[in-house]
């Protein structure tokens, strides 16, 4: 049963995912991630030369031509796209694989039927799985994208019945389902099931909040691994199990992380909607009433040129404004007058884990200046000046003191234990998660209000004075 | 159960546990590195998209073989692309320390 060509392509296959293996290895160390990611793309590229060998294949024209525009299109945004929209676009392109998966498996059901054979209940079963999770995957992270790029609102979208229209749509889907496993459906069914579950992903992530969408594109990322595994076992291709298996597991391993450090549970990024009732009332109110005290950049550069320790607590706001090298500048600038300058990085500050390192390893900030919250929470007492650039949520100190907040419990960075505070912000907007921040109105809290890298500049100018 | 649907079944479950070990100890600086990989390594779903184009045999099933191999495309190429800009800046940032 094998022939040369078929031994040649399962040898391949297995290369390949051996390949992707060591490359997920090598991903999760700084000195090999780069190389490890190359490795992976030698797999993928070895995975994708085998698959052409096979004899299956009537005609190239197609698979040519859409490779072509495919890679064109992928290759022109990730190379244009700003690192501060870096986000959006792994949404993006997880969106793109989530619907391929969900063609493959409708496509492969037509030619079935089309060509007069019944699924089997396992292939029809991974048939109807592959659909829905990737159309739900493929909305899913459009709406994302959507959200994260501004054109949706950040803030979740609820309506009313969301639960109750949301419920029968999964059980509209699950009996059109039934009945293409147990072929009473038809390809009818299957459209049907294909159609529902594009509505049902954008329902799913509408109502979501956009300060959790790190965590729902780690889970539709994973999604969309085991909607490829399961048009492997459609096609009855090993390789697709395997690298869609591996994705899968690590992408829900890298979910279970990242709301470990938001201390939220899957469960109530999910269903929770995040931010959409804030606990108003009494506690806002309450801070409305307080005064806040402005500063200008002159003042802010003085406190700095004079302070031994200066950490730097970077957050969306700094993305947004592409403040990165400006505040690397400012940074430099402060450390020739011998002040101590460090970076506090919060494990989801930005939209994404590791966003600001990103950024700041775009400016070139020295690796050792960028400490973890744990290591940099028990500095903050003996640090002269805290210097917040955009962050917000991830320095309430409500999230520690008041059991009422909606992001109580979070781990937060302890900025309002330094002697002074400096918040760099836009307005007195809220942060992702729509609450109010007490930091704000701290008597030892300044705020200096303006776009990030217009302050910066402006702090940087006031500094060579100073 | 056929052999095949067996093994198919096996290949799942072990390749769930090398997942989980593989990356069970990244730091939390390389996680959107590494979710951009993972989400281009699933692009991988386009060599269905590949199969199922150059099996096409109806207008209608070359149509979605052909937008699905364009999306697969663009998952991995782009998927890849991506991830090596942002780890490009990492690779410099090692060199920085080590000069410093």
């Amino acid at each position: 049963m094998l022939d040369l060509r078929h031994s040649a392509i399962a040898a391949s296959y297995i290369v390949a995912a051996i390949l992707f293996i060591f490359g997920l290895k090598r991903l999760s160390s700084p000195a090999t991630a780069r190389s490890g990611n190359r490795v992976a793309a030698a797999g993928m590229a070895l995975a994708l030369g085998a698959t052409l060998l096979d004899q299956q294949i009537l005609s190239f024209t197609g698979i040519a031509a859409g490779t072509l525009i495919g890679a064109a299109i992928g290759t022109y945004f990730a190379r244009t796209v700003q690192m501060t929209a870096m986000p959006q676009m792994v949404a993006l392109f997880n969106g793109m694989g989530g619907a391929t998966a969900a063609l493959v498996s409708v496509a492969e059901y037509l030619r079935m039927a089309h060509g007069g054979a019944n699924a089997g209940a396992g292939e029809a079963t991974s048939i109807v799985l592959g659909t829905v999770i990737g159309a739900v995957s493929f909305t899913g992270s459009i709406v994302a994208f959507g959200k994260l790029q501004e054109i949706l609102s950040g803030r979740p979208l609820q309506f009313p019945m969301q639960r109750a229209i949301n419920g029968v749509l999964l059980l509209a889907i699950v009996a059109l389902g039934v009945a293409v496993v147990t072929n009473n459906g038809g390809t009818v069914a299957l459209w049907l099931v294909f159609l529902l579950a594009l509505v049902l992903g954008a329902m799913f992530v509408l109502p979501i909040g956009g300060g959790d969408m790190p965590v729902v594109i780690s889970i539709l990322n994973s999604l969309t691994g085991l909607a490829a595994a399961l048009t492997g076992f459609v096609l009855h291709n090993q390789m697709l199990v395997v690298a869609g298996v591996l994705v899968g597991a690590s992408g829900t391993l890298l979910t279970l992380l990242m709301s470990r450090a938001m201390n939220r549970s899957v469960g109530s990024v999910l269903f929770g909607a995040f931010g959409a009732a804030p606990a108003s009332g009494s506690v806002s109110t309450d801070l409305a009433s307080r005064s806040i005290r402005q500063t200008t950049p002159e003042d802010t550069a003085i406190a700095l040129a004079y302070a031994r320790t200066v950490v730097i607590v970077p957050g969306y706001g700094l993305a947004v404004a592409e403040a990165q090298h400006t505040v690397r500048e400012l940074a430099t600038d402060l450390e020739k007058r011998g002040v101590d300058v460090k970076y506090a990085i919060h494990p989801v500050a930005g939209r994404m884990p590791g966003h600001m390192n990103v950024l700041l390893a775009e400016a070139n900030v020295p690796y050792d200046q960028l400490l973890e919250m744990e290591q940099v929470n028990g500095e903050f007492a003996q640090t002269d000046v805290v210097l917040v650039v955009g962050a917000n949520d991830v320095v309430n100190p409500a999230a520690r003191d008041d059991p009422s907040s909606p992001i109580y419990g979070m781990p937060i960075l302890d900025v309002d234990r330094a002697r002074n505070v400096i918040v760099l912000k836009r307005s007195m907007g809220h942060g992702f998660a729509g609450i109010e921040n007490a930091l704000f109105h701290h008597e030892k809290t300044r705020m200096l209000f303006g776009d990030a890298r217009q302050s910066l500049t402006q702090v940087g100018q006031a500094l060579k004075d100073a | 159960m056929s052999v095949e649907v067996v093994l198919g079944i096996y290949v799942f479950i072990l390749a769930i546990f090398v997942g989980f070990e593989v990356i069970s100890r990244v730091p939390s600086v390389l996680h959107t590195p590494l979710m951009s990989a993972t989400n281009a390594i699933h692009g991988i779903v386009v060599l269905g998209a590949i199969l199922v184009a150059g099996a096409a045999d109806t207008p209608l099933l070359h149509a979605l073989g052909f937008i699905a191999v364009v999306f697969g495309a663009a998952n991995v190429f782009g998927g890849f692309v991506v991830t090596d800009r942002m780890l490009e800046m990492f690779r410099k940032r090692e060199k920085d320390s080590k000069d410093a």
